[in-house]
């Protein structure tokens, strides 16, 4: 480990670490623009010049010099001071004044850094560079005039994203970034760019001119656009979320946010159901609370009650629904909506075992009936980063682009018992092998035959467990947890035909098998459940409401309430608290803090946040036959996922344009 | 070169361009380019290959030649890479033509060494010819572009047209060389100058004359 001095105080640092990292770990600010810690270094902004000795009498890019043996650093002389007022100096000659009309101001890191580091006047004159606008698609909004060329969106499209879709053509001071044709970006983490671009060349579209940073309210909270768990800010004025932007945890997001899950931010306040609505005469009017919960009494199901758990719910909303039908006799729990029915009697054979910090390091990976961009966005990213490490990846199911290299097996699950030989090769070779199975894997057997793969080459080893299922909802895990798991699916919950059947914002459900059923919902968009209901009651997403989620990997995470949720709305377990009033029966609990000490004391795992332990691996089944084909993906639209997706016009406009090709006419200015 | 621009993708360009594929001879050129690299970096034969494209492409144009976004995506397409890295590197590089360019591509030089020994001359006895900078006269012969340094600075001022330069300049000699090639004609390469053969000292010489019997140290004299 090299010893340098940094300012005049020794320390030590990794071998491998760069000069700024050095600094950094002496607890030095090296201001840079082109530097970061999760690209590749370019070098190319010269903002994080230092004075180093022994090196040439002049100061040097700490971000791209390896820190070695012996170094002197100086980060706070007379000529570190000049070369970052001269850097900056150069940096704005080209860079317009429009502070008060860019979306960046307040939150940009060449303001910051210009007050900071800078000469605070101008000494240049002449005319500054002006570049053209460039299209990049309905989510980015670019001003390149602003753009200071540190290739930080190049190298994000190239080395995370692996689509090589956006690229610096021209040379020098003419240098522009743009998309190939100005074509839209289309891949699904490429609104990145946004929070990776230091300057206002690249902004948020569709949260443009919307706030100013220091008016917003900051909510942490857990992202429900997909089963990954991203960890997420919640950006709020009064009573709107105005934009979600993703938290730094590396072992879950990274820093990095899908863009359905940035993007779903309108659909929060759009086809909200905002009162309660009852059927009658086969229509739905609007009713009061009173005569809501009258119906639902009338109802008086007795103990003939199911409750299906949407994707998007929360741990406590499913407890206090399980906590309801539990009171009224009843267990026809299920959150599997689409019909899924495999078996959950041991959790770690449904979870996704590696974590997703790990799987990084596996060099063989299986994915089976999985398209992973779709399902889990972030989950590729990783897998790429695997791919980069050297692991080789093979694929069952129907063909779609990883970004990176990978085997396709062919669609048929028969291939699981009758491996190819370059297969087998790869995973007995393998220090940390790995299979995930996926939703659509799920739907065939594949679960079962991954299991029968992770006995025959030994996947669970020491220190590394490479069984793997990738959920695509937030709730499933909480979900499963809870006990929202039937033995045939949901299946057995139309095969038992309740009275009553609950439905938690569960959109995805074919109620049309429920028909003799009187359907309450609780939900908060008017999407598919609502319009097969018979009792609406209106909820809180979200973003409206406290709650415990717990993602793919088994991680329990606490999302916090940013807002009120509208109108008459209330908070999931207030309605089904007050449900049990109206259908005489109690609870045991009054409040959320009771509600989610009761949880914990039925589920304890609920109870800490982080990764919660589903104990070992059940024995494969046996004699298990895996055949059939896989037909498709369960994902057909990534950017309509979700009811509150469904209901944002943005993610609607991604979906048209960036899905179905149509071309979306620009308004005129 | 702020203005300069690819060739705006049209349906006429992709009906002129769509089909381009080497000829015969181009194929196993471009084959044998492709064959230089180490395997998995083919696509370090980008250069070569986008060059030997602009001049197919100017072969079959009578012109130059120039770099149509259709054959960009083809030389992308066979060296499997992102064809925006490939309209990187062609917009990077002056050499590269992205827009159509005349049978002859006249590119002055007007960096210092040149402007002090008449650039401007040259450039006026261009555009008395009919060119523009940035333009390619009406014939379809010419194209002008002011260029920076091509390293002729000892047979200054020069112009470089296509793949030959022509240096030891004055108005009359750019005229002559223009006039032949518009005749159809090949002028002489290199320096104009008569008597002169390639960058040798014209005249006696100035300086370094105890150089010209022997070989001679000057160390102790400076």
């Amino acid at each position: 480990m090299p010893k340098v001095k940094v300012d005049g105080v020794e320390l030590e640092v990794p071998v491998g670490a760069t000069v700024l990292q050095a600094c950094e770990l002496a607890g030095k600010e090296i201001p840079r623009f082109c530097y970061h810690e999760r690209l590749s270094i370019a070098g190319n902004c010269r903002m994080c010049l230092v004075e180093v000795k022994p090196g040439p009498p002049k100061p040097q890019a700490s971000c791209a010099l390896p820190a070695a043996e012996g170094q002197e650093i100086r980060t706070d002389s007379e000529m570190v001071k000049k070369a970052r007022e001269g850097v900056m100096e150069f940096l704005l000659i080209n860079h317009p004044l429009d502070c008060p009309i860019c979306d960046q101001g307040g939150e940009c890191d060449l303001q910051d850094q210009s007050v900071a580091y800078g000469r605070g006047t101008s000494r240049f004159h002449e005319h500054k560079r002006a570049v053209t606008e460039k299209y990049m698609g309905p989510l980015i909004k670019t001003t390149m005039t602003r753009c200071i060329q540190c290739t930080r969106c190049v190298r994000f499209s190239e080395e995370v994203a692996g689509v090589d879709e956006i690229g610096a053509l021209y040379r020098g001071e003419n240098m522009q970034i743009t998309t190939y044709l100005e074509k839209a970006a289309t891949h699904e983490l490429s609104a990145n760019v946004i929070d990776l671009c230091p300057v206002g060349a690249l902004t948020s579209g569709p949260y443009a001119f919307e706030a100013r940073p220091w008016e917003l309210k900051k909510t942490l909270a857990i992202d429900v656009s997909d089963a990954i768990g991203s960890n997420v800010r919640l950006d709020s004025r009064g009573r709107e979320v105005l934009r979600i932007l993703p938290r730094v945890n590396d072992d879950v997001n990274e820093e990095w946010l899908s863009d359905r899950g940035r993007f779903l931010v309108d659909g929060l306040t759009r086809r909200r159901l905002d009162k309660p609505w009852l059927r009658r005469d086969g229509k739905l009017v609007a009713a009061s609370w009173a005569e809501a919960f009258d119906a639902v009494a009338k109802i008086n199901p007795g103990s003939s009650v199911a409750v299906i758990a949407g994707d998007l719910v929360d741990c406590e909303t499913m407890f206090a629904a399980k906590a309801l039908a539990g009171a009224l006799g009843s267990s026809l729990l299920e959150g599997r909506q689409t019909g899924l029915a495999y078996d959950c009697s041991n959790l770690a054979a449904v979870n996704f075992n590696s974590t997703l910090a790990g799987i990084e390091e596996a060099d063989a990976v299986l994915i089976i009936g999985s398209m992973v961009r779709d399902e889990a966005p972030l989950l590729n990213t990783r897998l790429r980063k695997a791919v980069k490490k050297g692991a080789k990846v093979f694929i069952v199911g129907p063909h779609w682009d990883p970004t990176y290299p990978a085997t396709f097996l062919g669609d048929d699950l028969a291939v699981l018992g009758d491996l190819p030989a370059d297969v087998v090769a790869a995973f007995e070779g393998a220090a940390k092998p790995a299979v995930i199975v996926g939703g659509a894997g799920l739907a065939k057997g594949g679960r079962e035959a991954a299991l029968a793969l992770s006995e025959r080459f030994n996947i669970v080893r020491e220190g590394w467990n490479g069984f793997n299922v990738v959920h695509m909802a937030a709730s499933r895990m909480g979900g499963l947890m809870l006990g929202y798991a039937q033995k045939g699916g949901i299946a057995d919950l139309i095969a038992a035909k309740p009275k009553m059947v609950i439905s938690l914002g569960a959109d995805e459900v074919d109620f049309t098998k429920f028909a003799d059923s009187m359907i309450v919902h609780i939900g908060h968009h008017g999407d598919k459940a609502a319009h097969a209901a018979d009792v609406i009651l209106p909820a809180a997403a979200f973003s409206e409401k406290d709650g415990t989620y717990v993602n793919t990997e088994g991680r329990v995470q606490y999302g916090e309430k940013a807002v009120f949720a509208p109108g008459e709305a209330r908070e999931d377990w207030t309605i089904l608290r007050a449900m049990a009033d109206a259908l005489g029966v109690t609870v045991g609990f009054d409040s959320f803090e009771q509600l989610r000490a009761a949880m914990v004391a039925a589920v304890p795992a609920l109870g800490t946040e982080g990764l919660a332990d589903y104990g070992a691996l059940p024995a494969a089944p046996a004699g298990v036959k895996p055949e059939g084909a896989i037909a498709g993906y369960p994902i057909k639209d990534r950017y309509l996922t979700n009811a509150i997706g469904r209901a944002s016009p943005t993610l609607q406009r991604c979906s048209a344009e960036l899905i179905h090709g149509e071309a979306q006419a620009e308004a005129a200015e | 070169m702020a203005d300069r621009h690819p060739e705006p993708d049209s349906p006429e360009l992709r009906a002129r361009w769509g089909n381009f594929a080497w000829t015969p001879e181009n194929a196993a050129k471009a084959s044998d380019i492709i064959a230089r690299y180490p395997e998995g970096r083919q696509r370090s034969a980008v250069m070569p290959l986008l060059d030997l494209a602009q001049r197919q492409v100017g072969a079959e144009t009578q012109t130059q030649g120039w770099l149509p976004l259709p054959v960009m995506e083809f030389i992308a397409a066979q060296l499997s890479m992102p064809v925006i890295r490939v309209l990187e590197v062609a917009t990077f590089y002056t050499m590269y033509n992205i827009a159509p360019v005349g049978r002859f591509h006249v590119q002055v030089c007007g960096t210092t060494p040149c402007m002090l020994r008449g650039s401007d001359e040259i450039m006026a006895a261009c555009k008395a010819k009919g060119m523009k900078k940035g333009h390619t006269t009406a014939d379809g012969l010419f194209t002008l572009t002011e260029v920076e340094c091509m390293g002729n600075c000892a047979s200054a001022p020069m112009v470089q047209i296509n793949d030959d330069n022509y240096e030891d300049l004055t108005a009359e000699r750019v005229t002559f060389v223009l006039d032949e090639l518009a005749a159809g004609r090949r002028p002489k390469a290199g320096t104009q100058e008569p008597g002169r053969h390639t960058v040798e000292p014209v005249g006696v010489l100035t300086t370094l004359t105890a150089m010209v019997g022997e070989n001679h140290d000057y160390r102790g004299e400076w």
